[in-house]
């Protein structure tokens, strides 16, 4: 089937069989690899991009539901406008040592940006309950929660400049 | 122009920006032109015989190009794979070393055994012809508990290995332990069980190979901690490949933990397969794929006892353990019961004499072997458990009876009576840091808040030491290494005085590609920017042995640092030259090299130059170029240590656990990077929680299926489980690495378990509970409330 949506900001159409999966369609029919896929029980999170805004597991999503969507994924995000610095979440997870192995972090980030838009001023309970679907084996997570705070904080201001 | 960023400094890590924008470079990410996707078909039995494969209507399913099976292996003359290390028993007979072939020949052993390969266009159209292979089995019936396994009347695995034990292994002087014991006026004892465990990297495994006929190349990507030991086992000892035929490549490697540094059969099939359909094969295993193929690791049944004097001085310590191998041996299995746990039952503690016996089993079950820690966190989870029973037993405050039997820092180098002699270490220092730093003093009025709200607080201590930096070779050998523990790394000077570095260490989340540049950049007085690190390619890296054991910084750091400082002495020689000074008179230090006592000198960066453009060289006695190579062999292991105080609340109603407060001071000698160190404390610390709270490999006994087999089913640590910990280092310096470093990649797995285990007990103490086993889940903890006075059983 032809599927026409808008993939990280530009307009894309695509000819994929029905039954495939977003997660499948980006990583081997569009050469999108930043999603990564963890498990195949939708507990992992590796996978998570953003569905009309919001944090969906791309590997649990039939691509039949991108028609007409808007999509972004980690290769989408992008920092402010004439910066040559990335998005203020993956600045943060930078600054904090938020990733080791870097498998978990794309979803990570998805997610982290999500949780950040959903709720300005979240607390570390919010980043901790936030992030229950996304596993990371790494970190032990406590980096990860201090650089999804800095980072929800560095975007609250830059949507107040 | 940037700047040196030496040792003790936290830059961000130069890794980071591949993987933040997503385009970092997993296996899975690979893609080659005319690749065919690969599935493998595994047994869905325990313990099965064989009694035919029909493989027509797979082959003649769409898309599918070919099947492979044991029989094909077998034709091909392929070998078994191959086991890294042979131990003996006390009399000196070899262990029982039955072949672990490719695919299965006759029998399959565990739930997951390889038993055919099936290659289609893709991998939609593999597994379709998968699902079509017919394979007769007659089933026969498992055992998979190790107590199970050595009782008469077991189901046998192997014909020629009875009661399947493959190795009665000893250690230490069991007479003097027997006569110590006969004088002692207090004996604890205690019976416990080390929870089976799934490392679970987040990246599943996966391989593509590829075969050039032109040259008769092969070329294996595989996500693998180790590449260059893969290229040695596979080609040498399995495929007959020759190594200079053979090319492993390990890129972005997404966690391993043990899990990926063993040469595993798909490798192998792989690789084979690419000739045999002349085109790329790619598999990516799926997560369950992975509960039943990636190794598992602990799983120990221990019965320990310690002989105490009436002050509580430790007298001998006696440990039984029965440790499950799986179906085969692993590379490196055999060693982690044994060798990686024996030597470490020592602890921090002056024990003057120590008797270790392990029974190694074969069940059918995934093959055991390493998992981040190998051996050390289940030595340190039974000496730290006895020790607080001894001190609940005798009455003597557990910090106490410590602080009575540790080794003073004075008493460094200090030879235990089980093989290892600890360079250095304070593990009182780490001790009253972590004391101060959790708070204890205090302990009381938070256990008092608790309690007001109908919960339980407790506070478990740990005070561990760990033998890493594998390793010696020549300590190896003896013990039963089939090869060398060494490291190399290669120091490139390009003209105009950027570094690349080749090292045969493998990173995969450890930082090494930002570490190892403030090294070259601190030895080198090169700005940090200009140093690159290359790693997990046997074309572009001379020889490793990779990354496991916490050695990457201990043992490949001082080959990287070895061959700066031959850098430098070849620098030196060139600006002897350029300066017309004799070469003792040339120093070098920060970036420059100089004639003492004047102000001639010359660049690192003009140094470089002329290295590579000799016009007016002394040819005779200066050869042009600047690259320097170095193998590092340490002379003894290093030998981390620490503290560890875990504080939880339990709450009766549901038996929960909560993890409140957790704080560590360890010992890992040198901080290069602080930053990363805090963090491979912090991911080491959780890895070892969850085996204390959440994690546990389950198989049903009579039929070997694996209970645990997904993440819906397998509990991980999870953001919301945990609170912020504390960490620090106190350290004292390694006397024998070239930078004082002992490595920090495995402390955290190795000293929590026990903390948070003896902090549970501690909650429950006032109930009678003297024991509780691993993992502390809320069943497990309910049950035992409702019968308080008993010490609850491993499931």
């Amino acid at each position: 089937m032809q599927i026409s949506f808008t993939l990280n900001g530009r307009p894309t159409t695509v000819e994929v069989e029905p039954a495939t999966l977003v997660a499948e369609l980006l990583r081997e029919q569009l050469n999108l690899t930043g999603t990564h896929i963890g498990c195949d029980t939708s507990q992992c999170g590796a996978c998570v991009v953003h569905l009309n805004g919001l944090p969906v597991k791309s590997c649990t999503l039939l691509v039949p539901a991108l028609d007409g969507a808007t999509l972004l994924t980690i290769e989408g995000l992008q920092g402010a406008p004439g910066s040559n610095r990335m998005h203020p979440m993956q600045e943060a997870f930078r600054e904090h040592h938020g990733l080791q192995c870097g498998f978990c972090t794309p979803g990570m980030l998805m997610t982290a940006i999500a949780l950040a838009t959903e709720k300005p001023g979240l607390t570390e309970a919010d980043v901790r309950h936030g992030l229950e679907g996304n596993i990371c084996r790494c970190t032990g997570y406590q980096n990860i929660v201090i650089s999804v705070m800095a980072g929800a904080a560095a975007m609250n201001a830059a949507k107040g400049e | 122009m940037g700047n040196v960023i030496g040792i003790g400094a936290a830059p961000k890590r130069k890794e980071d920006q591949r993987f933040l924008t997503g385009r970092g470079n997993y296996v899975s990410d690979i893609k080659r032109p005319g690749m065919t996707a690969g599935v493998f078909v595994r047994s869905p039995h325990g313990h099965a015989v064989i009694r035919g494969i029909d493989e027509s209507a797979a082959l003649a399913a769409p898309g599918v190009i070919a099947v492979l099976t044991g029989d094909d292996v077998k034709a091909d003359g392929l070998g078994s794979l191959p086991c890294g290390w042979g131990i003996s028993d006390a009399k000196g007979v070899p262990m029982k070393e039955p072949p672990f072939p490719m695919l299965a020949q006759g029998k399959v052993r565990f739930v997951g055994d390889m038993v055919a390969f099936v290659i289609a266009e893709t991998p939609e159209q593999a597994n379709a012809g998968a699902e079509l292979l017919k394979i007769d089995y007659e089933v026969l019936p498992s055992v998979v508990g190790v107590l199970e396994a050595v009782r008469p009347g077991a189901p046998q695995l192997f014909d020629d290995v009875p009661n399947n034990i493959c190795c009665d292994w000893e250690l230490g002087d069991k007479a003097a332990v027997e006569s110590a014991f006969r004088k002692a006026a207090h004996v604890a004892k205690l019976s416990l069980v080390n929870n089976r465990l799934i490392g679970n990297p987040m990246e599943p495994r996966a391989a593509i190979a590829e075969y050039e006929p032109g040259t008769d190349r092969f070329t294996l990507w595989t996500t693998s901690q180790f590449p260059h030991v893969v290229r040695f086992l596979m080609g040498a000892l399995v495929l007959n490949i020759p190594q200079h035929k053979l090319r492993v490549v390990a890129p972005d490697v997404g966690g391993g933990f043990g899990v990926k540094q063993f040469h595993y059969g798909e490798e192998a099939v792989i690789t084979w397969a690419a000739k045999r359909v002349k085109r790329p094969v790619k598999w990516v295993a799926s997560r369950s794929e992975g509960y039943v193929s990636d190794r598992h690791g602990r799983d120990h049944v221990t019965e320990a006892e310690l002989a105490l004097d009436e002050t509580g001085k430790f007298l001998a310590f006696r440990v039984k353990t029965l440790a499950n191998m799986g179906g085969y041996l692993s590379t490196f299995g055999p060693n982690i019961p044994t060798n990686l746990y024996g030597p470490l039952l020592g602890g921090v503690y002056t024990t003057p004499a120590i008797y270790c016996n392990v029974k190694v089993v074969f069940t059918n079950t995934v093959p055991v072997d390493a998992y981040r820690g190998a051996g050390r966190p289940e030595a340190t989870f039974v000496l730290e458990r006895i020790v607080d029973v001894a001190a609940s037993e005798m009455g003597i405050d557990r910090v106490e009876i410590r602080r009575r039997n540790m080794i003073p820092k004075e008493a460094y180098p200090y030879q235990t009576p089980v093989l290892v002699q600890y360079d250095s270490g304070d593990p009182m220092g780490c001790l009253d840091g972590a004391l101060a730093a959790a708070d204890v003093k205090n302990f009381g009025v938070r256990k008092a808040a608790s309690a007001s709200k109908g919960k339980f607080r407790g506070l478990g201590y740990s005070t561990y030491v760990e033998a890493c930096g594998l390793a010696p070779s020549r300590f190896a050998g003896r013990l039963g290494a089939r090869g060398g523990l060494y490291e190399s790394a290669t120091v490139r000077v390009h003209p105009t005085g950027q570094v690349t570095v080749m090292i045969g260490t493998h990173n995969h989340g450890q930082g090494h590609e930002t570490t190892f540049a403030q090294i070259v950049s601190d030895k080198l007085g090169v700005p940090f920017e200009n140093v690159d690190i290359v790693f997990g390619d046997t074309d572009r890296v001379q020889f490793g042995m990779g990354t496991y054991g916490s050695r990457s910084l201990v043992v490949g750091g001082a080959a990287l640092s070895k061959a700066t400082d031959k850098v430098i002495a070849k620098g030196k020689k060139i600006a002897s030259h350029l300066l017309e000074a004799a070469e003792v008179d040339i120093q070098f230090e920060s970036g420059k090299f100089s004639v003492a006592g004047t102000d001639r000198s010359k660049t690192f960066e003009e140094i470089a130059g002329a290295a590579y453009v000799p016009h007016n060289y002394p040819l005779e006695v200066l050869e042009p170029g600047l690259e320097e190579q170095a193998y590092y062999d340490p002379v003894n292991f290093t030998y981390p240590g620490g503290c560890h105080i875990a504080e939880v609340e339990v709450d009766p109603e549901t038996g929960t656990v909560t993890l409140i407060n957790y704080t560590a001071v360890d010992d890992v000698g040198t901080v290069i990077n602080p930053m990363i160190v805090e963090g491979q404390l912090h991911g080491g610390i959780v890895q070892g929680v969850g085996q204390a709270l959440f994690e546990n490999a389950v198989y049903d006994e009579g039929s070997g299926q694996l209970l645990s087999g997904s993440l819906m089913d397998y509990c991980m640590p999870r953001a919301d489980h945990l609170p912020m910990m504390k960490v620090a280092t106190h350290s004292t310096l390694c006397t024998h690495t070239p930078m004082g470093v002992k490595g920090c990649g495995e402390v955290g797995t190795i000293g929590s378990p026990a903390a948070v285990i003896n902090a549970v007990v501690d909650a429950l103490s006032h109930l009678g509970v003297t024991h509780v086993d691993m993992p502390a889940t809320p069943n497990r903890i309910w049950r035992l409330l409702q019968n308080a006075s008993l010490p609850v059983a491993a499931e």
